[in-house]
């Protein structure tokens, strides 16, 4: 009971690594239809500037938490930078767009390593982060998981409200939805995507600091990262937000489940065959917008 | 329309990228047979050698420090008037993390550079991938890295350690220490999966209870499932087989499930100095590593093999087993062609059994019939420097034994 508990907690907080590294994904590829192959270049971008920031504030505990607003904007610039050299020129051609954001993901990987060395590099997490939570039944929850999977619900909530409340999310839904209707109607179209696109990186970057608690620190960490964030947006459907969260929640748990009843590589094999099942299905992924666009 | 577009290319790039994936892992055994060896390129006043390590992909952490150090006895030896005279050139190759790339590279450092010995790879998997290659052109590879035995080429010399003197002095060290039950975590491949077979053969006939056994695919990094099964197994001690970046998060998890160096020891095999600056001494306090040598072993050796690495590389950078073992391997080789007096491979190999030389780990002896050497067996501590102390070593070096025959319990492996 205790350790079917312990493994619904894991399947949850897996679900929400799904979602955090998913989270900007969804904004540049689920609502831009953007295929940005570095955007896992964009997390390990994040999760070095809390490296480097640890470097000169020592406080584990206040170094991440200035790392989280400092790494958003870190990656943020990095994608307005790839959006306006390269992916503007390349908004009608996906397939050189995922080619060039595959060079580009390749290129930054190396500059990571000739910049920090090819071997990982560590942070310290804060001592309330490497604790955990004992609760009664001799159940314990990790604290930087807990933390995890709050930062994940947080990021949604104010990606959520950001979109539907603010007068630039009036607008990115605008463009998104019927890009020339928007534009005769006065949104400047390519100032909504460079700060979509800034949105999303962004939000790879806070993705990345959240990693360090985790996972290594090094050039690769991206390209491990990249496939599982895909997955998600695509399962999840196109153009919306809820969609990405519910697949990442029910994969975490699915994948946790299927690891506890046989092994982590058959649990993957599960996961995998249970998306092909599902896109057969329902190819669009589980929600679309419905548009009158012609697009 | 677009939108779908859109997917159906992202769907064939995730596939090629898979398949990239998948293919690597899979090794490339060539059984063309050529006519003869190729021999070596000495002509000139220079003999060349290869250097075939991962410099970039998953492995590039670990495999750039034992390039780094090959580089270091390259030099030293050369500063000291070269091999018969001549001096040492270094043929570089990046066996890119990916086994086919491996063998690729042999083939060209063998034929179109005609090196005299190559010296590299890490992982089991590119050791496999170019063992037809050298064995087919008779050109000699030395392996420094430890492993999972049960192999022995007649053109490899294994300068690491092979499971008598490493898993199995680990498995008598936590047996004298009084533990009765041990979890096997590891990644899935050739190693661990060996490595664990070995394992569960000795608790059976030690009274060991082995109570559970989980893979992870190379470079994942996510252990919540594991850590947990671990934990609530409740064993004495794990013994860990994992390789790379999911050492990382796997003592993360470790840690952050409450679990410690003092409720439940782990023993691992592929942590040495330079992977833990890259976990972080938070998580690896007091855990237990099994190796021949650290860079805290005593001895004026290692004293002036670690001084001459500080002063190349930077302070900073720790030396560690297969660093070392590479270094010996470049002197050993050395030291076989002086005896040999030619740098033809079958005279070389004639004469390596019963070399010795005064290696930073202590003394090695290159074991003639299986060409691996004997070395000693050290158990460590992880500090809080960062640094591993030695807590137990087998006092003698130890005769290695692949395919541990002098083992009565291992009869049934191979």
């Amino acid at each position: 009971m205790t350790v079917l508990f312990g493994q619904l907690f894991t399947g949850i907080s897996i679900g929400a690594v799904l979602l955090l590294i998913a989270l900007g994904l969804a904004l540049t590829f689920g609502q831009m239809n953007v295929i940005n192959m570095a955007h896992g270049e964009f997390i390990m971008a994040g999760a070095y500037t809390t490296y480097v920031l640890q470097q000169t504030v020592t406080a584990a505990g206040w170094s991440l938490l200035v790392a989280l607003p400092v790494a958003f904007a870190v990656a943020g610039t990095m994608g307005v930078l790839l959006e306006v050299l390269l992916i503007r020129r390349l908004y009608a051609r996906p397939l050189d767009t995922l080619l060039v954001t595959w060079g580009v993901s390749l290129m930054l990987q190396q500059l990571a390593r000739d910049v920090f060395g090819s071997p990982n590099v560590q942070t310290r997490a804060p001592a309330l982060l490497t604790g955990n939570i004992s609760l009664p039944g001799g159940l314990t929850v990790a604290n930087n998981r807990l933390f995890i999977l709050a930062l994940a619900l947080a990021a949604v909530l104010a990606l959520t409200l950001a979109l539907r409340l603010t007068p630039l999310g009036r607008r990115i839904r605008a463009v998104v939805q019927n890009r020339d209707l928007a534009a005769v109607s006065g949104i400047p179209t390519a100032r909504v995507d460079r700060t979509t696109f800034f949105i999303g990186s962004g939000l790879a970057g806070v993705a990345g600091v959240a990693l360090t608690l985790l996972g290594p620190i090094g050039p690769t960490m991206g390209t491990n990262l990249i496939i599982d964030a895909f997955l998600v947006v695509v399962v999840g459907g196109i153009g919306q937000l809820k969609g990405s969260v519910i697949v990442a929640f029910a994969l975490g748990v699915l994948q946790a489940t299927g690891e506890y009843l046989t092994t982590l590589s058959v649990a993957k094999v599960i996961v995998f065959v249970a998306i092909v099942a599902f896109l057969q299905w329902r190819p669009q992924g589980l929600f679309t917008l419905r548009t009158r666009s012609l697009a | 329309m677009s939108q779908f577009r859109g997917r159906r290319i992202l769907a064939g790039a995730m596939t090629l990228i898979a398949a990239a994936a998948l293919t690597g892992c899979g090794s490339k055994t060539s059984d063309e047979k050529s006519t003869a060896g190729v021999s070596a390129d000495v002509s000139g006043d220079s003999v060349k050698v290869g250097l075939l390590n991962s410099l970039s992909g998953t492995m590039a952490i670990s495999e750039v420090t034992v390039r780094d150090s090959i580089m270091l006895a390259v030099e030293e030896i050369n500063a000291a008037g070269g091999v018969l005279g001549k001096k040492i050139v270094p043929v570089g190759e990046d066996g890119a993390s990916d086994w086919p790339t491996f063998a690729e590279k042999a083939e060209k450092l063998i034929s179109q550079d005609r090196v005299a010995a190559v010296f590299g790879c890490w992982t089991s998997a590119s050791r496999k991938a170019v063992k037809p290659v050298f064995e087919k052109n008779k050109a000699l590879l030395f392996y420094p890295v430890q492993y999972e035995g049960l192999e022995q080429s007649p053109y490899i010399f294994y300068t690491g350690a092979t499971t008598n003197q490493q898993i199995v002095p680990g498995l008598d060290y936590l047996k004298a220490q009084g533990k009765k039950s041990v979890y096997l975590v590891g990644s899935d491949y050739v190693f661990p999966r060996t490595a664990n077979k070995i394992i569960k053969a000795y608790a059976a006939a030690n009274g060991m209870t082995v109570l559970g056994e989980d893979y992870a695919p190379l470079g994942s990094t996510e252990f919540g499932t594991i850590v947990n099964k671990v934990r609530s197994a409740k064993a004495d001690a794990v013994f860990n087989t994992l390789n790379g970046d999911s050492n990382v998060a796997f003592f993360k998890e470790y840690t952050s499930a409450g679990l410690t160096a003092a409720s439940m020891p782990v023993v691992s095999v592929s942590i040495a100095e330079e992977e833990v600056k890259g976990i972080g001494t938070q998580y690896l306090k007091d855990q237990l590593t099994a190796w021949n040598y650290y860079q805290t072993t005593p001895g004026a050796a290692n004293q002036k093999f670690v001084a001459a690495y500080k002063a190349k590389y930077g302070a900073d950078k720790p030396t560690s087993d297969p660093m070392e073992a590479a270094y010996v391997a470049v002197y050993l080789w050395k030291a076989m062609v002086d005896k040999a007096g030619t740098f033809e491979v079958e005279k070389v190999r004639a004469a390596s059994g019963g070399i010795t030389y005064d290696a930073p780990e202590g003394l090695v002896t290159v074991d003639g019939p299986t060409q691996h050497i004997a070395k000693t067996a050290r158990i460590g501590k992880v500090g809080a420097d960062g640094l591993i102390a030695e807590v137990w070593n087998s006092g003698k070096p130890i005769t290695p034994d692949p395919y541990l025959k002098s083992y009565p319990w291992a009869s049934g492996l191979s």
